[in-house]
């Protein structure tokens, strides 16, 4: 074993250090208090759980981001979650299985065997909120506005935010009737917008014109709020339920205008992210010049069916420690370091409790201890003037 | 990175194809990068740079970020896995065949074969959706050696006028894929540049749709 062995992290593992451990840990509590003052119930799902429970509805990807073990007791196999959404729905469907809305909400550490784009790690602390037991568009419109004053809060400015519809790719795929392999082939030539393979396929599969031409606008349909009134021109003829996503996408726009008047909208309604597990509004985060999405999100009816109680849902979720390298600074403590010198005169205890009680960080000396206040980072120190215990400049 | 917009070229064929198309969409170098080693050059246009780097790391600063759109070849595309960046546009430049080669009349041997090539993925999956399992050996240049001095039994390589094969003994076998260039576009860049991005894809759609209907 050389030394390196002895310390090298496993690649895409991260430790976060003093300061940015700081910065994280206050942004993980403003958020949390962000997600309470909504009424948002925090919830701590465990690190491990049986295999099939964190998979549920998920797809292939899921299953291959998440380590595996074999649980002793039972022989069973247990995943470390790579995402806490399935065990947030599991929690809902199942252990509180209350009626009506609910709203959690959870921060916590997820492992990934693979890193999800070049730039993430295979450690990430998730948070996010999760909104059970509501269809409506109002539900999606909360989880929005969450998302992006999460992202004002962690300091980011100049948002984009990206909205889609997956049922709009849904009912077309339905209508042409692909089989399985097919479906996964177009969605996979979607995720690239590859306009010249997407026109070989359509001529290659399907013989209905006027359903390929929707396909190959729905690639196109990108970009400001002109793309629905097009969308609405050429889809909603079709189905009732392409009519009303697109209805329920210019509600969503209008309201996020009205209220995030910063906020620059782009719609994308061939954006198919999440596709094996959402069934309706879709959204994420991006801001200038930087390569992904920061945070995403989107509806998901269907998963609490496993746990026996079908239940609409809505959520986004974010990586904090992702979110601080972007933006967020070190948060310099106004309250200054102060160094104490090492004595047990009850006084000067006396002192260090109270300015402990009031927030001040106060740092002891140890005996033996040769260095100085200055070398300890510190800015005052507790010194002895006309028999009381007075903070002085270093 | 400033808000304009950097794009990624790679020496060569790629590069000399794809300077007629952005010029065109209004995009000239302001300097000879052949004469240069320079690695990020400006451009007629103030908002646009160009960086010019190795073929198969086009996808790789395109997926990251580093630069919003690149041009690369299908095969680099294939190989890297490039589900990450969209793809909207087929340059139609530097248009090779994907062949399988192997020496002239060789009777390939029954059970496993040895196929070596660069494009280590691309050879898996063609071959195992053939039914084959094969050992592959990563070379990074030379190929049509190896069938020569029995390292593998074939080879998979781009193939332009098929000189090379012919010169060295091979002939081509099998046929995977055709290859020309693609743009390729950052996913986070698209939505929040799109702006200027959609001019440019569309010009450059245009630049490509002229050349065709001269050449045809």
């Amino acid at each position: 074993m050389s030394i390196a062995d002895r310390w090298l992290l496993p690649e895409g593992v991260e430790e976060i250090l003093p300061n940015q451990a700081a910065s994280l840990e206050s942004l993980r509590r403003e958020l949390l208090d962000l997600y309470r003052s909504w009424g948002y119930e925090l919830v701590i799902p465990p690190l491990v759980e049986y295999l099939e429970s964190l998979l549920i509805g998920s797809g292939n990807d899921l299953a291959l981001q998440t380590f595996k073990l074999t649980d002793q007791s039972t022989g069973r196999l247990m995943g470390v979650r790579a995402d806490m959404t399935p065990q947030v729905a599991r929690i809902d469907a199942h252990t509180l299985n209350r009626q009506g809305p609910v709203r959690l909400c959870y921060a916590g550490d997820v492992l990934h065997t693979k890193p999800t784009s070049l730039s993430a790690s295979r450690s990430a602390m998730q948070v996010g909120v999760e909104l059970f037991g509501h269809a409506g568009v109002e539900s999606d419109i909360e989880v929005i506005l969450l998302m992006l004053d999460t992202l004002t809060v962690a300091g980011c400015e100049d948002i984009h935010l990206d909205l889609g519809h997956v049922a709009i790719y849904r009912v077309l795929a339905e209508l042409a009737g692909l089989d399985e392999a097919q479906e996964m082939t177009l969605f996979d030539i979607y995720q690239r917008k590859s306009v010249p393979e997407l026109a070989e396929f359509l001529d290659a599969n399907l013989a209905d014109s006027p359903l390929k031409d929707k396909f190959i606008v729905l690639s196109e349909l990108a970009g400001d709020q002109q793309v629905l009134a097009r969308a609405k021109a050429l889809f909603a003829p079709v189905s009732d339920a392409l009519a009303q996503a697109i209805d329920d996408l210019q509600v969503i726009a209008d309201t996020i205008k009205a209220r995030k008047p910063g906020v620059v909208l782009y719609f994308d309604l061939g954006e198919l992210r999440g596709y094996h597990y959402h069934t309706g509004a879709v959204f994420s985060a991006y801001l200038p010049n930087v390569g992904h999405s920061v945070a995403s999100g989107g509806r998901y009816d269907h998963i609490g069916e496993v746990f026996g109680r079908a239940r609409a849902a809505t959520g986004f979720s974010t990586d904090l420690a992702s979110l601080i390298k972007i933006k967020r600074q070190a948060t310099s403590s106004s309250l200054p370091l102060v160094f104490a010198p090492n004595s047990s005169e009850p006084a000067l205890l006396e002192e260090v409790t109270k300015l402990r009680q009031q927030g001040v960080r106060v740092v002891v000396s140890l005996s033996g201890q040769t260095e100085t206040a200055e070398e300890m980072g510190c800015t005052q120190q507790l010194t002895l003037q006309d028999g009381r215990w007075v903070m002085c400049a270093v | 990175m400033s808000s304009g917009i950097i794009i990624a070229l790679s020496k060569g064929r790629i590069l000399k194809e794809t300077l007629p198309l952005l010029a065109d969409a209004g995009i000239e170098l302001l300097e000879d990068p052949g004469k240069s080693r320079k690695l990020i050059f400006p451009t007629t246009n103030e908002h646009v740079s160009i960086v010019i780097i190795r073929a198969t790391d086009v996808p790789t600063f395109v997926e990251h970020g580093a630069a919003d759109i690149g041009v690369a070849g299908k095969d680099v595309l294939m190989e890297h896995g490039a589900s990450g960046v969209y793809e909207p546009l087929d340059l139609n430049i530097a248009r090779c065949k994907l062949m399988v080669a192997a020496k002239v009349g060789a009777v390939q041997p029954v059970g496993r074969i040895k196929v070596a090539t660069k494009f280590v993925n691309i050879a898996r999956s063609y071959f195992a959706e053939q039914g084959k399992q094969v050992d592959v050996i990563k070379l990074y240049g030379s190929m049509e050696l190896a069938p020569l001095v029995g390292l593998a039994d074939c080879i998979v390589d781009v193939v332009d006028t098929g000189n090379t094969l012919r010169a060295n003994g091979l002939e081509p076998t099998e046929h995977i894929s055709y290859v020309s260039s693609r743009l390729i576009v950052n996913k986070a860049s698209m939505k929040t540049k799109n702006d200027i991005l959609d001019g440019l894809i569309k010009s450059l759609a245009d630049a490509v749709e002229r050349r065709k209907q001269d050449c045809s």
